[in-house]
């Protein structure tokens, strides 16, 4: 058993090693130049009129997503982890599309409802 | 002959038993599984408000709902205290990230620097979020209450969008989700005081590895990680 402990220990840190001061500030400067893509689009582009919200906001979503990738792959490590637990922990967001769908589709015909009122 | 001999030889495969297939620690297995739960709950509570806005014809407008910089100015400037809010939790998920790149080097100074890094980083959130809320409070809105359809005018892109059940869901849920994002940072923040603690004590340095910061780590990103999408869904879409 305290074999056992002492490799898991072991791979751990062969991992990590994947980290460097460097990479994690080259993250922090990608996150920070989408946020500020964000702002750009929301103070500039959408009132001056060179996008409409409905576009935008499709634009929002994928940065947010981009965002979300780079939090989880490098500052959660997952990108380092083994494909099993990468896996486990991804595929379980099919329940949340399906989810979205469902919801988005209940709200839509409420809207159109609404709107024959 | 051959096809038991073959039988007998000892699998090596990762999912033959006698290893961990994933190689990580058993804490960090169950902290990953927890923060999968959790990010059920907050998907939960932010597709009911996507459903919630698709099925109304109007909904107030973020810009103008959120456009006070507190101590700065009062109108004019939206977005500008969410993205400092926004910024000093990024700012916060990175110092903890070098807490942990620290604890794999045993370096226990520089964990217990970054460490308060993440707290102070924390507490400004909260101090942040706690203005944002007193500022949306002294507006009218919180849970079951909303300003007069006189004064949601101010809230709403056209005069005549304004609608009183849309401003309620919006209050309702926005100080819901922002809510149950904040009190994640609280308990986040307590987290890391005390792992700050065992650190200072040199709880790690005994037990040879700083896993422990490691777990903190993940909650701490995921909190990150979850407030992405609060700001984005509930202040630019």
């Amino acid at each position: 058993m305290s074999e056992h402990t002492h490799t898991t220990e072991e791979h751990g840190h062969e991992e990590h090693a994947g980290l460097s001061k460097g990479k994690i500030w080259k993250v922090f400067g990608i996150l920070l130049l989408i946020t500020v893509i964000e702002f750009i689009i929301a103070l500039v582009f959408i009132p001056k009129g060179y996008m409409t919200q409905h576009v935008g906001n499709y634009i929002y979503i994928g940065l947010t997503l981009l965002k979300a990738f780079y939090i989880v792959a490098y500052f959660m490590h997952l990108k380092y982890e083994k494909l099993g637990l990468q896996l486990a922990l991804t595929v379980s967001f099919i329940f949340i599309i399906y989810f979205i769908v469902l919801m988005l589709i209940e709200g839509g015909f409420l809207n159109i409802h609404m709107m024959n009122h | 002959m051959n096809a038991v001999s073959q039988l007998d030889q000892v699998k090596t495969g990762p999912w033959n038993g006698g290893r961990s297939p994933w190689s990580v620690e058993y804490g960090k297995i169950m902290m990953w599984f927890f923060l999968l739960s959790d990010a059920f709950t907050f998907s939960s509570l932010l597709i009911y408000y996507g459903a919630q806005r698709f099925s109304k014809l109007t909904w107030p407008a973020p810009d103008k709902v959120f456009q006070s910089i507190p101590g700065i100015a009062e109108h004019g400037a939206p977005l500008v205290f969410v993205g400092i809010m926004t910024f000093i939790l990024i700012m916060s998920s990175v110092t903890m990230v070098l807490a942990v790149e620290a604890g794999h080097r045993r370096a226990k100074k520089e964990v217990i620097g970054w460490m308060i890094a993440t707290i102070i980083g924390g507490f400004m959130f909260l101090g942040c979020q706690a203005i944002e809320w007193t500022h949306l409070h002294h507006d009218g809105f919180w849970w079951g209450h909303i300003p007069s359809a006189e004064e949601l005018k101010h809230f709403f892109l056209k005069p005549e969008d304004v609608s009183l059940v849309a401003a309620q869901q919006f209050a309702n849920l926005f100080f819901t989700i922002t809510g149950f994002h904040g009190f994640h940072v609280f308990s986040g923040v307590v987290i890391n005081i005390i792992i700050l603690i065992m650190t200072i004590n040199g709880t790690f340095e005994r037990r040879g590895h700083y896993l422990m910061v490691e777990k903190v780590g993940l909650y701490w990103h995921f909190v990150d990680l979850v407030w992405v999408f609060v700001f984005t869904f509930f202040y630019l879409v």
